[in-house]
């Protein structure tokens, strides 16, 4: 079998300075707004057919070495304290991949103990976890290294489904990764969720909704399944041999996922996420509220007063810049005010909070889409732009009408 | 001996002839070699059909513009002559610059391709040129290709010009043999011209073409007397007069003169600025000793195929305007009057000779003045009497009233098929189905025949020669002119998006095929317009009955993609390639259509692409 392994696409934009310098106006925004890291790691053990994730099984690293992450990972720090000064107060750490847990917990205690000075107190340390990849060991490790949430790729309890996703673990993994998990002392276990797979059912997605819901968990992720081009899936549905995913079977499937989400006593607070309790992943909440965060790792984005940036993708490629002193930014993009307002609306408007009507330029179409249904009359009386349920399925559309 | 020098070359020792042929048969690769064996051209400047100098034609491989050259040629005799040649086109559409080009010549060289024989415009060619009276020397071209069959086709020509096989001359314009015998044979069997040279002048005018930088350029056959540089020229149609700032002939590149004399074929330029003050057919005099009787002029070109030229950003219309403005004083075949459509905005109704001139002028518009155009479905010309016995010209089915129609008349044309035999039976099934009645049918050998079919103009300017090709297999070939209108039961179908009627997209069609139409154009915008917030029914209708419907169902989700950090730029970026693509939306009533949706939905099946419309 030939395997041509996928080169994402790199965004376009402009080139990034050497040594990642940024503005003083950039620099000036990291001590009043929230400040988090993302930390890549690359790796997996087979690529999943629908996955477009910047990762690497182990044929595809061209020379790079797992063990060598830990040590590129804390020059890229060392970078970021270059460029920034003093880091700022670390609000949050996010460990995504990829699946880091094929990294042993010593990793990322290493790379935290260069760091520590700067965590706050109540810092929230997020890793995304396969479930067949942990142990109650490892589970232990990573809780004891300080992480103290953590997300598994649950995707589906249907083994049907699970064989179309390509996915390589047992359905009955995941219960017992995450009573482990809970055993070793997490409290904030997540779920990720993927529904609108070719082949499933309404009857399959409640049933994996059920099964996710009746876990120790407080926070879920369900996403619609999304056919990335250049992916396995991509060349299924291309050649017929697997039907593309249906708009309306997922929006169905959005309102079960809400409906058994209200039952089990969680609420949405993004569009694809929900949590129980006041729980939710406050790392990806910088993200949404146009917040600083440095990415580290190969492909990793940043940002950091209106500029972005993003690595260079391959790790040998990423490595070999840091081990030469440089940045290993692939380019980077310096927003206008308007790029930022446009941002802002846009990631804004997918949370439960919305948007304050006062930062839109033109009113006007709140209204129509207050008629329309997409909109909560109420909140808007209180000057809240925040999506209906019906609305949360069409954000894009609420976005494009008040951004005309 | 000198050569002959222009403005006072002897008739005696003038030629004037056009190269005639089908479409690809090999005229301007003929003219190629003339160019090159009477040493206008040096080997080192040639180029393939050097005569082909607009882009598009280089492009595309074919002939839009006839071009005359005077070309020098000692004769067997030894004597001194003069050539002018006129390569002409091969396609339908431009038939009328072909008859233009033969009322400038005393003969014609009517070229066969020796490896397909004689196809329909060879026969439309060969009619003109005799209708003109005109000395007609039957030549075979590409006897050098394997598949050639010169004796097989040397017996067909003769046939149908009724002279002996051995009287065709055989040559291959590749590589050049024949011509230098071909080249004496124009000499000898073309008449040389026999105007009056002491008289008044008479000049016609046969070409008129617009440069940016010499102004107009106005080409001419002088028949009578003799035009000098200095002369003051008189325009006998309109009574304007203007001063001549040069006079020329082309060979191949323009050369001043001293002037024009009876016979000879050259330029004058004056200065005007708009080829209406300088009209084809017109006959040009001088002023201080003018002719008192014009020469016959030419019939108008008539633009027979309509379709609306749309600018797709609507800031772009008077960009529109200057442009087509421009085309048309180098197309005088080019009509186009200012409409509006509530689908598409502002734009012009623009009149052609034929899908081929359309595509060409959108092409030429696109390309030579950036605009991006949207085209409506083309269409013929109808005529419509209302009950009230009123009379209407409709040349946009939107126009087309609503009941209270007695009668409609729609273009009839005489078309002639020429083909292999043993296709005979699926021509007869092709034209049946596109209403056509046979006239006549002849044998022009053995295996081929000549086919002569009355047929609704409408039913075959757009993809009938892409059915007929694939029916015979690519042998067949199609020519047609026009002939009288006839009443027909004709019939408009609209289609309604949202209850809205989007005029862009109404037909008229025989009655017969209104409900396929209905249905295939709901079914195909359903499926290029995107679902939009609510339902959109589609809907097919004859008047007020709805004869096939559709629906666009409400878009329920479009978002649930994740959005993290790494997202965020790419998401923007699309998005904001998504608000460019909006501005580009046409908004019909609530309803959102994609410019590419309008241009899918109105292109017929196969006709506009290019490839198939070779008459
Ligand atoms: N083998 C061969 N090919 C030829 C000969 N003459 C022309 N051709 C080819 O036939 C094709 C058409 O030639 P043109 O000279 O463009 O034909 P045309 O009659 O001017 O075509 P239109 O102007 O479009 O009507 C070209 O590919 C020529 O190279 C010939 O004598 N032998
Ligand atoms: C970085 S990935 C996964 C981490 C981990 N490697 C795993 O697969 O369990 C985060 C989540 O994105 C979701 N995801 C990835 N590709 C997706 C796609 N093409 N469509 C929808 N969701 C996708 C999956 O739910 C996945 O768990
Ligand atoms: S979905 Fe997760 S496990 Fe599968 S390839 Fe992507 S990152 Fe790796
Ligand atoms: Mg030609």
């Amino acid at each position: 079998m030939v395997f041509t392994q996928r080169v994402p696409k790199e965004l376009a934009g402009e080139v990034a300075p050497l040594n990642g310098a940024l503005s003083e106006s950039a620099l000036a925004s990291l001590p009043v707004a929230d400040f988090g890291l993302y930390l890549h790691v690359p790796f997996c053990n087979v690529r999943c057919g629908y996955c477009d994730f910047n990762t690497y099984t182990s044929t595809e690293l061209r020379g790079f070495r797992r063990e060598d992450w830990a040590n590129s990972i804390g020059l890229e720090l060392d970078l970021a304290k270059r460029v920034i000064g003093d880091l700022p107060d670390i609000q949050t750490i996010f460990i995504g991949g990829g699946t880091p847990t094929l990294l042993p917990p010593g990793d990322f205690e290493k790379v935290f103990d260069n760091i520590e000075s700067a965590f706050t107190s109540d810092i929230e340390i997020t890793i995304e976890a396969n479930p067949d990849t942990v142990t109650k060991e490892s589970l232990s490790g990573y809780y004891k290294a300080g992480i103290n949430r953590i997300s598994f790729g649950m995707q589906s309890a249907v083994p049907s489904v699970l064989k179309v996703l390509d996915r390589t673990h047992d359905p009955k993994a995941v219960s017992q990764a995450v009573e482990l998990a809970a055993e070793v002392g997490f409290k904030n276990i997540s779920l990720d969720l993927i529904y609108g797979t070719p082949t499933e059912t309404d009857n399959d997605w409640t049933e994996s909704l059920l099964q996710a819901l009746s876990l120790p968990i407080n926070h879920f992720s369900a996403y619609s399944l999304i056919v990335e081009p250049g992916t396995k899936l991509h060349q299924q549905v291309k050649s017929g041999q697997v039907a593309p995913p249906d708009d309306d079977i997922s929006a169905n499937r959005y309102l079960i996922a809400e409906s058994q989400a209200l039952a089990h006593g969680f609420n949405w607070y993004e569009v694809s996420n929900w949590g129980k309790g006041g729980a939710r992943c406050r790392h990806n909440e910088i993200y949404w509220q146009s917040g600083n965060w440095w990415g580290a790792g190969p492909g990793a984005h940043s940002h950091v007063g209106g500029i972005r940036w993003w690595n260079k993708k391959h790790p040998a490629v990423w490595a070999q810049d840091l081990a030469s002193g440089d940045s290993p930014a692939a380019g980077r993009e310096v927003l206008t005010p308007d790029q930022l307002m446009f941002e802002a609306v846009m990631l804004s408007l997918r949370t439960i909070g919305g948007l304050a009507v006062s930062r839109l330029e033109n009113p006007n179409p709140l209204l129509g889409l207050a008629k329309d249904g997409l909109i909560d009359p109420k909140k808007l009386d209180q000057g809240h732009v925040v999506l209906t349920l019906e609305g949360r399925l069409l954000a894009d559309l609420v976005l494009r009408t008040l951004m005309k | 001996m000198t050569p002959p020098i222009v403005g006072s070359t002897e008739q005696a020792v003038l030629r004037n002839f056009s190269i005639i042929a089908h479409i690809d048969h090999g005229k301007s690769t003929l003219a190629d070699r003339m160019l090159q064996l009477t040493g206008v051209v040096e080997a080192r400047a040639m180029r393939a059909q050097y005569l082909d100098r607009m882009d598009i034609e280089r492009e595309r491989g074919i002939t839009i513009k006839s071009q005359a050259v005077r070309l020098p040629w000692v004769g067997r005799d030894g004597r001194d002559y003069v050539l002018n040649m006129i390569d002409t086109p091969g396609h339908v559409d431009f038939t009328y610059e072909v008859s233009r080009s033969l009322a400038a010549c005393e003969g014609a060289v009517l070229l066969v391709d020796a490896a397909q024989g004689i196809e329909a415009q060879t026969l439309a060619n060969l009619y003109l040129a005799l209708a003109n009276d005109m000395a007609i020397i039957p030549v075979l071209n590409k006897i050098d290709l394997p598949s050639a069959q010169p004796d097989k086709y040397a017996a067909e020509l003769a046939h149908i010009i009724g002279c002996d096989p051995s009287d065709v001359l055989r040559v291959s314009a590749k590589t050049g043999e024949g011509v230098p015998d071909l080249l004496h044979a124009i000499v000898d069997l073309i008449p040389a011209p026999a105007g009056k040279p002491e008289t008044e002048v008479r000049a016609l005018i046969f070409d008129s073409v617009y440069d940016i930088y010499r102004g107009v350029v106005t080409y001419v056959r002088v028949v009578d007397g003799a035009i000098h540089a200095r002369d003051r020229i008189l325009m006998m149609s309109t009574g304007e007069t203007h001063e001549l700032l040069e006079v020329g002939v082309i060979s191949p590149e323009p050369m001043p003169a001293a002037g024009l004399v009876a016979g000879e074929v050259g330029y004058l330029i004056t200065g005007v600025k708009d080829v209406r003050q300088s009209k084809v057919g017109d006959t040009v005099t001088t002023v201080n000793k003018a002719a008192t009787t014009a020469l016959g002029g030419y019939q108008e070109p008539k633009p027979m195929v309509f379709s609306g030229l749309y600018p797709m950003d609507g800031s772009d219309y008077p960009d529109l305007r200057d442009a087509l403005d421009r085309l048309k004083l180098n197309d005088a075949a080019l009509v186009y009057e200012p409409e509006s459509s509530v689908a598409l905005g502002f734009g012009f109704r623009c009149g052609f000779l034929g899908l081929l001139h359309l595509e060409i002028v959108r092409e030429r518009l696109s390309r030579e003045f950036n605009l991006d155009l949207i085209s409506t479905a083309p269409n013929v010309i109808y005529r419509v009497i209302l009950d009230d016995e009123k009379e209407m010209i409709v040349t946009n089915p939107s126009e087309y009233p609503n009941g209270k129609v007695r009668e409609v008349f729609e273009p009839m044309v005489k078309a002639t098929v020429i083909s292999p035999s043993e296709f005979i039976g699926s021509i007869m099934e092709l034209c049946q189905s596109r209403r056509g009645s046979l006239l006549g049918m002849d044998y022009l050998s053995e295996e081929r025949v000549e086919m002569r079919y009355e047929l609704p103009l409408g039913e075959i300017a757009f993809d009938f020669f892409d059915a007929l090709k694939s029916r015979t297999k690519g042998y067949a070939s199609l020519d047609y002119e026009f002939t009288e209108e006839k009443s027909a039961d004709l019939i408009k179908v609209d289609i309604l998006l949202h209850g809205d009627p989007v005029d862009a997209f109404s037909a008229i069609l025989h009655k017969d095929k209104a409900y396929n139409y209905g249905v295939a154009m709901a079914g195909k915008l359903k499926e290029l317009i995107p679902r939009q917030q609510f339902e959109v029914p589609i809907q097919a209708a004859i008047g007020s009955r709805i004869i096939a419907r559709e629906s666009i169902r409400a878009i329920r989700k479009d978002v649930l993609a994740k959005c993290y950090g790494g997202d965020i730029s790419r998401k923007r970026k699309l998005l904001e390639k998504q608000k460019e693509g909006k501005k580009r939306m046409k908004v019909v009533g609530r309803v959102e259509i994609p410019q590419e949706a309008f241009i899918a939905a109105l292109s017929t099946n196969n006709g506009t692409e290019g490839k198939g419309t070779k008459g």
